[in-house]
Formats: C-alpha cells, sequence, structure tokens
C-alpha cells in the first residue's frame, strides 16, 4: 500500500486505539499518532513529484506566501486540536461512573475560566489573523513589479484562451511563462463563472462574466505543472484542465518568437492534404489557424497545437493516437462539449492528425 | 377563535401577549427581510442600464403623492376599525373595514394605472434592470395590499353576516398589524424609488 | 409502535394509543408529537436518499478516469446529494426533534399554531418529492447546490431541472418559515409557570435561537431565488451580464441566506448534546448562561460572514479582511461551548451509554471540523482551499461529524420517550464506534485531497495526480459508513418492536420531557408544572408527582385537513409554475390555495 494510505490508516487506528487501554498507554500512543500525522505532512510537503498539482510544494513567491501563512496557522490548529481533544479524552476517561452511587458536586459555572477559555482562542486568533490581513493586501493588489508579463485568460466552457498582448500571440490551454519574471495573469470569462488555479504557481481566482480579476506569481523553477478549474462551470467542469509550462528565459523567447509566426506550411502530402480537409469542412466556422483562411475565435487557436503537450484542455495527450481520438468523437471525450461532432471518415480523421500535428 | 384553546388556560401566555399577535410580529419581521432584500437589490440595480427608458423619464411624483396619501389615508381608517370593533360599534367597525379595503383599491388602481403608463413608454419588465428591479419591488408590494385588501372584504363580509363581533377585536387588530406594515414599506419605498430618483 | 407495555407511572389512566386511529388520523394530525414523527421518519427517508447519491458519487470517483456514472449524472447527483442532505435531511430531522421536544421540555401541550405546525411538514413532504420528480422529468438540477449565476440561466441550463430546483426550494422555504414563527411564538409565549427564558432546557434555548435565524435569513434566499425565477421565466437580467446584471450579486444573496444556514443545521444539535452531555455526567451544564449567549452570538455574527464562501471572487482586500476577522470572531463563542461542555464532564459520574458516545464523537469531530474552518477563515490560505476537497472534508466533519451525529445523539436519547422502549446498548455502541471509523476513513483523506490540488465538484480526476489512493479509501469508508447507517437502522426498527420497555426516565434527566410517561399522554401535562428552577427534575424532585393524572378534561386542537390541503395546493402552483405545464394548473393551484386559506381561517380550532 502506497506510504500515504498507510501512514493516515495508522495514524487513525493509533488514535482508535487510545480509548481501550490506560491513560499512560494511551497518551503514547497519542503521541505515535501525532507524530505520524506530522510525518505525513511532511512527506506531503516535499512531493511535488508525487503529487504534482499540490499545493504544499510551492514554486513562487504567490504560492510561497500562502505557504507560510497556511504552515503557520496549521501548526496552531495542531497545538489547539492537542489540547482541546486531549482535555476531551482526559475528562471522558477520569470521570468515568466509578459505581459508589455518588452524585457529583454540581459546577455551574466559572467566571474567571470562562474568561479564560475566551481569550485564550481570541489571542491564538489575532496570531492568525495579522499575518493574514498582511498576506490579503499582498495578493489582492496588483503585482508591485512594473516589469511584469501582461498575459489575458479568457475562460470559456470548457477550455482556456490566453492572449499575450505585448507579444501578439494567442494560444490556448497551455501558459508559456519565464522563469524568474513576474508574471500579470487578467481573468475574463466568455460564459459562466470559471476559476484559474495552478495551485504550485498561485492561489486560485475566479473567472467571473462581468468582471475582470487580476493574479499575478513568479515563477521561481522551470517545469511543466497542471492545473484546473476550480469553479463549477457545467457538464465537463472535470474536464477543464490547463498546463504551466515555466521555462528558462531563451527557451521562453524562443517560444515567443515560434508563436508568433504564421502556421508551419505542411511538408507531406498527407498534411497538405490534412489542410484541405480543415480548410473545407466546418472547422474553419470556430478555429484560427494563421496564415490560412481560418480566422474564427469561437474555439481554441490552432495555429500551434502540434507544439502543446495536451489537447483538449489538458485532457488528452498530443498524440496522433489521442488527437484521432478527439476528431472522431469530441463528446465521447468530453461530454457537453460545444465542438459538434464532424462524423469525419477514417481517412479525413488520418489526414486531419497528419496536418495538425505538423503544426509545430 | 380563540388561540389557546386546549394548550393552556384561554388568555394565559408567558409574555402576556396573545399569541397570534406576536406571530404577526414575527411575520412582519420576516417581511422586512424580504422587502429589505427586494429594497437593496433595486438600490444596486435601478441603475444598472444598458438602455432606456431610465427612472428620471418615468417616475411621476405628484401623481403617486397622491396615490401614497390615499395609502396612508386607508391606515388611519384601519385604526378607526380596529376602535370601533374594539368597543362593540359594529356599524361604524364595518363602515371603517370597508373604507380601508376602497382606499386600498384606489392605490392599487393608481399602481395599475403607473404600470400600464409604463408599459406603454416601453418599460416592460425585461427592457432593463430598472424596469425589473422596480417591477418587482412594486410589484410584490402591490400583491401584498391586494392580500390586505382581499383580507378586509372578506372580515367587513363576515362582520356583515355577525360572524365578525367586538369578541373578534383581536384579529382587526392584528389585520391592522399587516396594513399598517405595508403602509410603512410604501412610505419607504416612496422615498427610496420616488423621492430620491 | 405499541405503548402498552411502556412501564407507567401510578395512577396512569388507561388511554387509546398515542400513535393508533389509522392513516386519516396521521393525516389529519395537528399534534406536535405525531408531526414530529412524521418529519423525522421522512428525514430519515431523504437521509438515505442522499445517502445513496453520496455512494454512487464515491463509487464513480474511486478510481481515476472512471466512467461508471456519466458527467452528467453525476452532476445531478453532486447537487441532489447537497441539497437534500441540508433541505431534506438534516433540517427536517432537527424540526423533528423541535416538535417532539420542544413542548415537553417548556410543560407545553402543544405549540402555538399547531395546523400552522402540520402544514409546515406536509409542505415540506411535497417539496421534497417535487424536489425529486425532477430525476423522472428531464433529469434533476444540476448545476450545485449554491447553483451559481450565470450557469444557472436559460442559456446555459436549458431545460427545467433548475426550474425545479429553484420552486422547490421555495416550497421548502415556506414551510421553514412557517415552521421558525410558530417556534418563536411557542418558545417565547407557551412556557409552563416560573419557566423563565434562563430556566429553558438548553435545547430549547437553541430552538429559539435556530427559529429566529429561520425568520431572518429564509426571506432574503426566497428573493434570490425570486429574482432568479424571474431570470429564467420572464427574461430579467438580474444575474446576466449581457443585460447588465451582475452574477456576484446571486452569490451575497444565497450565502447571506447560506451561512446563516448552516448554524440552522449546527445549533440544534449543540442543543441536542447540551442536553445529554449533563445528563450522563450527573452534571448540570457548565456555564449555562455562556452557553446560551455564545448561541446567540453565534447566530448574529452568522449574517455577517457570508463573503467567506467568496474568498476567490475578488471583492477586494478590505472584503476579503473584513470577512476573514469576522469569521475568526464567530469561532470564538463556538469554542467557548466546547471548553464548557469539558467542563461539564470534568468532575462528573459519566455513564457510557450511546447517546452519550455520540455526543463527545460530536465534540470531537466538530473540533476538527473547527479548525480546518479556521484554515479556511484566512482569505489568503483560503485561495488554495476554497473550492477543493478540503472544503468537503470540512463540511462534512461539521455536518455528519457535528450535526448528524449529534442527531444520532438525539435519537438514542429520546427514542424511549417517543416510543416507550429502549434501542438496543450493544447494538448502538457498536454502531457508533463502526460509523466514527468508517465516517474518518470517509473524510480525513480529503483534507488531504484538497491541499493536494484535488478541485471539488469534478465527476472525474486525471492519474498522474496522486489522487487515485486516497479516493479509493474515501470510497471504501462511504460504503463502511453506509453500512453502519444500515446497522443504525436495524436497531431502530428492530427496538421499535422488541425493545425494552421504557420507564418514564431512563437516563435521570433533568428536564421536563423526562418527567412526564414514555410515551407521553397525548395531552403532554393533565396539569401543568410549577417550575422554581433550572433543571427542573433535579432542583424539584416529586415535580413528576404533580403531572399525573388523565387527560380527560383537557381540550385539544381537533385534527385538520386544511394544512394538508393548502399544502397540496401551493405545489399544484408550484406544478403549474414550470414552464412546459400549461397555465391554467396556476389558477388551479391558486383556487386550491384561496379555498383553502378560508376554510383554515374559519375553521374553529376546537371543533
Amino acid at each position: 500500500m502506497p506510504p500515504v494510505p498507510r501512514l493516515a490508516l495508522s495514524a487513525i487506528a493509533g488514535i482508535r486505539n487510545r480509548t481501550h487501554t490506560t491513560l499512560s498507554a494511551r497518551l503514547k500512543s497519542y503521541r505515535q499518532a501525532t507524530l505520524t500525522v506530522l510525518g505525513l505532512v511532511l512527506l506531503l510537503t516535499a512531493c511535488g513529484q508525487e503529487y504534482p498539482q499540490s499545493t504544499l510544494a510551492p514554486l513562487s513567491d504567490a504560492s510561497q506566501e500562502i505557504q507560510d501563512l497556511f504552515v503557520s496557522i496549521f501548526w496552531w490548529a495542531v497545538v489547539v486540536f492537542v489540547v482541546v481533544e486531549g482535555l476531551l479524552i482526559v475528562a471522558v476517561v477520569r470521570f468515568r461512573d466509578r459505581g459508589d452511587g455518588k452524585t457529583p458536586k454540581p459546577v455551574h459555572g466559572h467566571t474567571l475560566m470562562e474568561i479564560g477559555w475566551t481569550l485564550a482562542p481570541a489571542v491564538i486568533l489575532v496570531m492568525i489573523a495579522v499575518p493574514t490581513i498582511r498576506s490579503v493586501w499582498i495578493l489582492d493588489l496588483p503585482s508591485p513589479d512594473p516589469d511584469a508579463l501582461e498575459i489575458e485568460v479568457i475562460g470559456h466552457q470548457w477550455w482556456w484562451e490566453f492572449r499575450y498582448p505585448e507579444q501578439g500571440i494567442v494560444t490556448a490551454n497551455e501558459l508559456h511563462v519565464p522563469v524568474g519574471r513576474t508574471v500579470s495573469v487578467s481573468l475574463e470569462s466568455a460564459d459562466v463563472i470559471h476559476s484559474f488555479w495552478f495551485p504550485r504557481a498561485a492561489g486560485k481566482r475566479d473567472v467571473v462574466p462581468g468582471h475582470r480579476n487580476e493574479l499575478w506569481f513568479k515563477v521561481d523553477s522551470a517545469g511543466t505543472y497542471p492545473g484546473a478549474c476550480a469553479e463549477f462551470c457545467g457538464e465537463s467542469h472535470a474536464l477543464m484542465l490547463m498546463r504551466l509550462v515555466a521555462e528558462d528565459t531563451q527557451d521562453f523567447e524562443a517560444w515567443v518568437q515560434r508563436m508568433r509566426e504564421p502556421s508551419v506550411e505542411p511538408a507531406t502530402q498527407l498534411a497538405r492534404e490534412g489542410r484541405d480537409v480543415f480548410l473545407g469542412s466546418a472547422c474553419i466556422a470556430c478555429h484560427t489557424i494563421e496564415g490560412t483562411t481560418a480566422q474564427a475565435a469561437v474555439g481554441p487557436d490552432l495555429t500551434h497545437v502540434g507544439s502543446r503537450r495536451t489537447i483538449a484542455a489538458g485532457v488528452l495527450e498530443n498524440t496522433p493516437e489521442e488527437m484521432a481520438r478527439w476528431l472522431r468523437a469530441p463528446e465521447a471525450v468530453k461530454p457537453g462539449v460545444l465542438m459538434p461532432n464532424q462524423n469525419l471518415t477514417e481517412e479525413q480523421i488520418e489526414k486531419l492528425v497528419a496536418y495538425l500535428s505538423s503544426l509545430q | 377563535m380563540s388561540e389557546a384553546v386546549g394548550t393552556m388556560d384561554a388568555e394565559y401566555t408567558s409574555t402576556g401577549l396573545p399569541n397570534r399577535k406576536m406571530a404577526m410580529w414575527a411575520f412582519i419581521g420576516s417581511e422586512c427581510m424580504l422587502f429589505g432584500s427586494l429594497i437593496i437589490n433595486y438600490l444596486i440595480n435601478h441603475r444598472r442600464n444598458l438602455q432606456g427608458p431610465y427612472p428620471e423619464e418615468l417616475l411621476n411624483i405628484p401623481f403617486i403623492t397622491v396615490t401614497t396619501f390615499v395609502l396612508l389615508m386607508s391606515s388611519l381608517m384601519m385604526v378607526l376599525a380596529f376602535t370601533a370593533v374594539e368597543r362593540g360599534d359594529m356599524k361604524w367597525g364595518k363602515v371603517w373595514l370597508l373604507m380601508t379595503a376602497v382606499f386600498g383599491l384606489i392605490f392599487l388602481g393608481g399602481q395599475v394605472y403607473e404600470f400600464n403608463h409604463f408599459y406603454h413608454e416601453g418599460l416592460g419588465l425585461s427592457t432593463n434592470l430598472f424596469g425589473a428591479s422596480f417591477f418587482i419591488l412594486t410589484g410584490f408590494h402591490g400583491a401584498h395590499v391586494a392580500v390586505g385588501v382581499i383580507w378586509l372584504l372578506s372580515l367587513f363580509v363576515l362582520a356583515s353576516m355577525g360572524k365578525l363581533t367586538q369578541e373578534n377585536a383581536l384579529t382587526v387588530e392584528i389585520t391592522g398589524l399587516y396594513w399598517h406594515f405595508v403602509d410603512v414599506v410604501w412610505i419607504v419605498l416612496f422615498v427610496l424609488i420616488y423621492l430620491m430618483s | 409502535m405499541a405503548t402498552t407495555e411502556a412501564h407507567v407511572p401510578e395512577g396512569r389512566t388507561k388511554e387509546p394509543s398515542l400513535y393508533g386511529g389509522g392513516l386519516w388520523s396521521w393525516v389529519t394530525t395537528v399534534d406536535h408529537k405525531r408531526i414530529g414523527i412524521l418529519y423525522g421518519a421522512t428525514a430519515l427517508f431523504f437521509f438515505l436518499v442522499g445517502g445513496l447519491e453520496a455512494l454512487l458519487i464515491r463509487y464513480q470517483l474511486a478510481s481515476a478516469g472512471n466512467s461508471a456514472i456519466s458527467a452528467d449524472f453525476y452532476n445531478q447527483l453532486f447537487t441532489m446529494h447537497g441539497t437534500t442532505m441540508v433541505f431534506l435531511a438534516i433540517m427536517p430531522l432537527n424540526v423533528a426533534f423541535f416538535n417532539y421536544i420542544v413542548p415537553l421540555q417548556i410543560g407545553a401541550r402543544d405549540v402555538a399554531f399547531p395546523r400552522l405546525n402540520a402544514f409546515s411538514y406536509w409542505l415540506f413532504l411535497f417539496g421534497g418529492l417535487y424536489l425529486n420528480a425532477s430525476f423522472i422529468f428531464g433529469g434533476a438540477p444540476d448545476a450545485g447546490w449554491f447553483g451559481y449565476a450565470n450557469l444557472t440561466s436559460t442559456r446555459f441550463s436549458p431545460g427545467i431541472r433548475i426550474d425545479f430546483w429553484v420552486i422547490g426550494l421555495q416550497l421548502l422555504g415556506v414551510s421553514s418559515l412557517a415552521g421558525g414563527i410558530n417556534f418563536v411564538i411557542t418558545i417565547l409565549n407557551m412556557r409552563a409557570p416560573g419557566m423563565k427564558l434562563m430556566r429553558m432546557p438548553l435545547f430549547t434555548w437553541m430552538t429559539l435561537v435556530t427559529s429566529f435565524i429561520l425568520v431572518i435569513a429564509f426571506p432574503i434566499i426566497t428573493v434570490g431565488l425570486v429574482l432568479l425565477m424571474f431570470d429564467r421565466l420572464f427574461g430579467t437580467a438580474f444575474f446576466n451580464p449581457a443585460g447588465g446584471g451582475d452574477v456576484v450579486l446571486w452569490q451575497h444573496f444565497f450565502w447571506l441566506f447560506g451561512h446563516p444556514e448552516v448554524y440552522i443545521m449546527i445549533l440544534p444539535a449543540m442543543g441536542i448534546i447540551s442536553e445529554v452531555i449533563p445528563t450522563f455526567s450527573r452534571k448540570p451544564l457548565f456555564g449555562y448562561p455562556v452557553v446560551v449567549y455564545s448561541g446567540i452570538l453565534i447566530a448574529f455574527l452568522g449574517f455577517g460572514v457570508w463573503a467567506h464562501h467568496m474568498f476567490s471572487v475578488g471583492l477586494g482586500p478590505i472584503a476579503d479582511s473584513v470577512f476573514s476577522a469576522t469569521t475568526m470572531l464567530i469561532a470564538i463563542p463556538t469554542g467557548v461551548k466546547i471548553f464548557n461542555w469539558i467542563a461539564t464532564m470534568w468532575g462528573g459520574s459519566i455513564r457510557i451509554k450511546t447517546s452519550f458516545l455520540f455526543a463527545i464523537g460530536f465534540v470531537a469531530m466538530f473540533i476538527i471540523g473547527g479548525l480546518s474552518g479556521v484554515m479556511h477563515s484566512s482569505a489568503a490560505a483560503d485561495l488554495q482551499q476554497t473550492d477543493t476537497y478540503f472544503v468537503v472534508a470540512h463540511i462534512h466533519y461539521v455536518l455528519f461529524g457535528g450535526a448528524m451525529l449529534g442527531i444520532f445523539s438525539g435519537i438514542y436519547y429520546w427514542f424511549p420517550k417517543v416510543t416507550g422502549r429502549m434501542m438496543s446498548e450493544g447494538l448502538g455502541q457498536l454502531q457508533f464506534w463502526f460509523m466514527m471509523i468508517a465516517f474518518n476513513i470517509t473524510f480525513f483523506p480529503m483534507h488531504f485531497l484538497g491541499l493536494l490540488g484535488m478541485p471539488r465538484r469534478t465527476f472525474t480526476y486525471q492519474s498522474g495526480l496522486g489522487f487515485e489512493d486516497m479516493n479509493l479509501m474515501a470510497t471504501v469508508g462511504a460504503f463502511l459508513l453506509g453500512a453502519s447507517v444500515l446497522l443504525f437502522l436495524f436497531n431502530l426498527l428492530r427496538s421499535l418492536r422488541h425493545g425494552a420497555p421504557a420507564s418514564a426516565d431512563p437516563w435521570g434527566g433533568s428536564t421536563l420531557e423526562w418527567a412526564v410517561p414514555s410515551p407521553p399522554l397525548h395531552c403532554n401535562f393533565p396539569t401543568l408544572p410549577r417550575v422554581e428552577h433550572r433543571d427542573v427534575l433535579w432542583t424539584q424532585p416529586g415535580v413528576a408527582k404533580t403531572l399525573e393524572g388523565s387527560c380527560e378534561g383537557v381540550h385539544m386542537p381537533s385534527p385538520s385537513l386544511w394544512p394538508l390541503i393548502l399544502a397540496f395546493g401551493i405545489t399544484v402552483l408550484a406544478v403549474g409554475a414550470l414552464p412546459p405545464v400549461p397555465l391554467p394548473v396556476v389558477f388551479v393551484g391558486v383556487a386550491i390555495v384561496v379555498v383553502s386559506f378560508y376554510g383554515w381561517a374559519l375553521q374553529p380550532v376546537d371543533h
């Protein structure tokens, strides 16, 4: 059994075992349980690889800000948990009916104690409130960095549109950002409420129709990280995913250059035929491929779709098989998807896949 | 109609207030939240218009001042109705009950006229947010007045049949509470919608 | 439910079985005890429905990329699971206790408005059926129990699923509002002589506070629902950005109601354990006035925290800071209650009975739920937690670990009073431990799932994110939890037939309901008690003797069919309001409503 559930189960078992043993044995197993829980937390905190979408493995200044705050609140919670649950357990165990028929002395209250256990939590909450408000004023306001890279995010059912106004780029579902430079993201919706969430890069921010929200973060190490929509937005909300590709400045600039160019001329006959299929079918009603007559903006921009790691908004690996699967029946991959099934023949699909895969 | 039958000695309550009167106050409390929410909605939305007609074009303060006055007068008549029934004067009780209802109807007539006028000026329910929030807010109020009018007329009929007597003064008092509340809500609406437009 | 073998105090006259009389007597009943049982049975039924929905959800989520349940059906399931558990299970279970227990606790023979009470029940039943009928008429509501605009607009939710939701909730709202008014008046006005407010049992206090919240909060959601209904049916644009409206306005309306709603769900359970813990500790509640004032404070403050559900919406730093602060503030009276419960046990003489186990289970689990709540209260930290399984963990710790365990505590506590029989202690304790373990296996991993990045309200999740094992564990736990509920039902049903006869006061309680027979006489108190102190049975021994006698000569409110007819008429109106239904149905509904208003008003209470 993988480490996480094993530890969790033993923690739970440790806590459960408490109530059937003597007080000292109980305290011992209680300590054991606490240690396993702590170990669990530390383990999880370290595991960015095993948990690529973890909020506990921050990669940016924004997510680190939240992590630091969360950890401090967590430890206060642990203290309160240990003290209060401990008192509860002790009370239940120590004051069991001894069977001696004696009625306990009625105690109706104790003003000093009431004040004490009102003030103590209040003090702890102040210790949580102050850093909270500090972080709120940092994270809720625009980035102070004048050199931030501006990206416009537009949420659609069920895909993400990314526009880089300064660079003149439009793409979808895969967000490239330079490492070590602040990215300032504006968030708008084309339809319903979504929520933009790359846990390792930042807390989430809702994408609200009729509103414009902002989010910023500066990623500190290169890599590809998964993200997701985090506000229920309809049938395929669970499949509105995305990828964050953080690259060193050189790689990022190279990517920008490539993205600015119009679509690659198809090199093979099959790909050329694929382009013909594309331009001759309803695809052009929704998609843009720069350098061709396809200039619609209903669905994702496909100019460089071949270069993306995933398609269908992070749901499918970008391989010929998966792309064929998507073209064959989009609604089978993404229930409710707005992309209609064109009833393409296998031949047409083969050609289209060749063409689209070539659009690097 | 004794409300305390079987539950306790007929008139005993812990607070001294009859159950039904207290219930009407609690109901009025919930109605305050209802109208409060509708009013907040109006205040937020009445200027979020993508197109006209706009409030200042349509709201006719002089006309509504008259109908407001009529509604205020109806509250006076409600008080007169209650005091008449309380002292056993069912003849005047009936008169004042009927007059309250009539004045309420005149007020409603004014509302219907105004709604009609707005509609012919191009303001429908879904034309813009002013229309939507205005009609829903004043519509809810009008519905409350209408229910009150039916209630008053029912009491009038019962009194005419001899089934409403001095013993039922509490019922008339509670009716009055409801009616006065509806009137107070209107005063608030008159100020917020008309005077502050 | 036989009563003849119940141990009865001496001098009790034989009278017909409290629960007999045939179907018609149940359909026309205005007796708070019967209405309490109706509420309880119906709510338990809906609890099972909601539980089934949960099991289907967990079944689908047991593995990544599972296709056992379609996305569309899954979205209906999680929407109905939330809606059912909140409105059709927990709330009416609370009301079942309000109904049965409060009049007995305050020394009254019924509630202030018995027919209104019956009306509340029938409208709840019809509302629940109305909501669930959607499954067979085009599909159940599928936009979440919180129904965020503009997903709920006709553009993004065509069909009538959301109309079922919008209208169904309004039915339930009227039912709850009527109940709230009824209990406010009952508790304020119908207490036995000498029962000052600060001598009332704590459960009655929490009922009073909850009833006030009901009266204040429900009109807010009613307005929100009306505005949404107008958007859908009549083309207004309150929540439609294309027409100038604001989707966030819906969230404000919803959560202004929605947050007080969670206190509606938890305060009664807190009231229950505030009875159970003193009884089984043989000590009065420590800090009674403080516990009362904390409840009142929680109710007030509960109206000031709503935007903590909106920390990721972008309200701005001022709003986020303020609502963080008010949310943290509300943790204080909550914590104070917990300390008072522990202090009650401290120095006591605790007898471990099932009811008491559930009460301390409540405290233990609520501490965890409360702590994760404090973590959410930090607006900045919440940006990672909100809309993830971390919240799912939090809500289930407070709503199942809190409210439901409190309700189970109350059921085991008051079952003898209601039925005249004892539930099986052995089965009960087994059920408790089984349930506690299963519950924690189900929901504890969700804390981790959330922090590791699993969003909520997702019909599936990708492999490779590390979510599989914990989801599988949660699914296993959920099915075990379901089994523990079945075990409970087995105990309940078996005890109804074969439970040992119960005395009037099997636990040594301190409140008035324990001074009357089990089950009570139909008039509750032949003569009304005179109360001098709090914890009446402990401070005024012999009070039970003064309450003996028969109900002969005591006039009780007569049964009536009008409450059911009015509830039915409103439901017909609600059916007529659905877009595909012909308009005349609305008029039929209105006609029934008008007729039943007059029928009810003109029918004397005692006929």
